[in-house]
């Protein structure tokens, strides 16, 4: 059996921990730059505040309910993403981070009341870390999926669904629509509809062969995991990144050239320090600059760059990335937002040339290797490109972002005593 | 958090030292006072109601939420919708504060008490950071 453990509400639920007067209070969470709503409390939901929704379009609703809005609060949750994990070790040996607030667990070998053990990690979660979760178990992970998804909808199930009989698993199907199925997208979604195939009871009865011609191979496995046979692996290390992007809003528009390429610098140190961390080393960078599409006069262009060696090397990078966005910036524009992805990545032990082609330095990594030794040890930025410049005027706007509770010291939560 | 490195010996040059085989581990505060790293948070104490059992004013506490309060504990609780730290006096379904000029608060039959963690230490700075 598997579990699949997943944060109510994650970053609104962070927001409320070390915040006793926010429990049972509408809370909602912006997206980078406070752009858009992206978690709300379930009495947010209750609201009628919906999810992705442009925070300046809901402001005056946000206001009048007195809900409590926050900036996204990343260094908050990834702490609180690790607790959950760590205290979810307890219960399997074996555990997934599937996402930040979704964990799989292997449950194989123990024999539990599967209700029992799942009312059990929900409740060690918030005693422990303040978490409240959801839990569905099952054989298969898109039959936990499934689940989980029952334990939110179905009050009665009161946060814990076991599917641990085909009885219990096709009543639940055929109440469910088939996109909501694990793997299958809207487009797809589509696509089976006109099969007939409606709900995901339709699809774990249809036969894979045929529909194997009409869709992908991936169905196949979707359709066995729906009857309760186990095809899709617990990965204990998520693969490696195929691309890594690193692209963000300014904070305020901008029309010179000077802040936009320090805020490139920036995003191609972030991108790079990624790189290395993954032990890969990048060929090809694509960079890109546009404005407001609600501008009059919209503007958007990118740019691939070939670089001279596979390298890891932030300052090359970063000065490749440069060159480009000199190339794409036109002047008497108000640029929103920029990006620079690493697209064509190869391991770091491929990567080494030979006496006639050009590899990159060997002082070179070394000189990488020390840079992200000294900001791992004092803390992020503490040395970086000049380019990056040293006045971050562009940065990000993040009106209501709570202190760091757990990882600043100076930001530790305040107790009356 | 390193502290200090326990050798007995100092080192002669050229010849093993005899202290190798009873070298130690270093002492660490984190494993001292932190028994479950997941359900451990730190906390600044703002005031002055627990000075009798040496709390106080900018001190910091470590609370941990997986212990199980048990009467005469100091605890966290939320109350009114705020962090604060009190005695937990089971026996009598109150708060103790551990200053005099702060009365106990009761807790009302039915009321939920809800504690946030048990403060398994203070730390208290002799020196201004």
């Amino acid at each position: 059996m598997l579990a699949l453990v997943d944060c109510n509400s994650c970053y609104a639920s962070c927001e409320q921990i070390f915040r006793p007067d926010l429990r049972g209070r509408p809370v909602v969470v912006l997206s980078n730059n406070d752009g858009f709503v992206v978690a709300r409390s379930n009495e947010a939901k209750a609201l009628g505040i919906g999810d992705l929704q442009p925070f300046f379009k809901i402001e005056h609703l946000l206001r009048r309910h007195n809900v409590a809005i926050f900036s996204s609060n990343y260094p908050l949750y990834g702490d609180i993403s690790h607790r959950v994990m760590e205290t979810l070790k307890g219960f399997s040996p074996e555990v997934e981070v599937y996402s930040i607030d979704e964990m799989f667990l292997n449950l194989y070998g123990l024999q539990e009341e599967w209700l029992d053990y799942g009312q059990r990690i929900r409740t060690t979660l918030w005693r422990d870390v303040r978490m409240p979760v959801s839990v569905g178990i099952a054989p298969s992970k898109t039959l936990a999926k499934l689940a989980n998804r029952a334990a939110k909808k179905i009050a009665k199930c009161n946060g814990v669904c076991a599917l641990d009989t085909p009885q219990k698993w096709q009543w639940l199907q055929k109440r469910m629509a088939v996109d909501k199925v694990w793997g299958v997208g809207r487009r797809l979604a589509k696509r089976l509809g006109r099969l007939g195939i409606e709900t995901a009871y339709d699809l774990a009865q249809a036969n894979p062969k045929i529909l194997r011609r009409h869709t992908n191979i991936n169905i196949e496995r979707t359709i066995e995991e729906l009857n309760g046979v186990s095809c899709l692996n617990l990965e204990e290390q998520p693969p490696a990144k195929k691309q890594i992007y690193c692209t963000r809003s300014f904070g305020e528009k901008l029309s010179e050239l000077q802040p936009i390429l320090q805020a490139v610098s920036l995003y191609a140190s972030r991108a790079a320090e990624k790189l290395r961390g993954q032990e890969c080393l990048v060929a090809s960078i694509h960079v890109f600059l546009h404005t407001s599409p609600h501008e009059p006069h919209y503007y958007s262009r990118s740019t691939l760059v070939q670089c001279p060696y596979a390298t890891n090397d932030t300052r090359l990078i970063a000065s490749l990335a440069k060159g480009a966005i000199t190339e794409l910036y036109r002047p008497g524009h108000r640029f929103m937002k920029a990006g620079v992805g690493l697209v064509e990545l190869v391991p770091s032990s491929l990567g080494q040339g030979d006496m006639f082609t050009a590899g990159q330095p060997a002082r070179a990594a070394e000189m990488m290797q020390a840079l992200d030794r000294v900001n791992q040890r004092f803390g992020r930025g503490t040395l970086f490109l000049g380019a990056e410049g040293v006045h971050k005027h562009w940065k990000m706007r993040q009106a209501y972002r709570s202190p760091a509770y757990t990882t600043r010291w100076e930001a530790l939560p305040l107790v009356h005593v | 958090m390193k502290l200090a490195t326990l050798y007995s010996h100092g080192v002669a040059a050229g010849f093993p030292s005899p202290a190798d085989d009873h070298k130690e581990k270093s002492l660490s505060l984190d494993q001292h006072l932190i028994t479950h790293p997941a359900a451990t948070f730190m906390a600044r104490a703002n005031g002055d109601s627990m000075q009798g059992l040496g709390i106080f004013d900018r001190d910091l506490l470590v609370v941990d939420r997986s212990l199980t309060p048990v009467h005469g504990d100091v605890v966290v609780v939320a109350l009114d919708g705020q962090l604060t730290c009190k005695v937990l006096d089971r026996h009598h379904g109150r708060l103790l504060s551990a200053n005099d000029r702060y009365p106990p608060i009761p807790v009302w039959e039915g009321q939920e008490l809800i504690v946030e963690g048990v403060v398994k230490a203070s730390i208290r700075y002799h020196r201004p950071l």
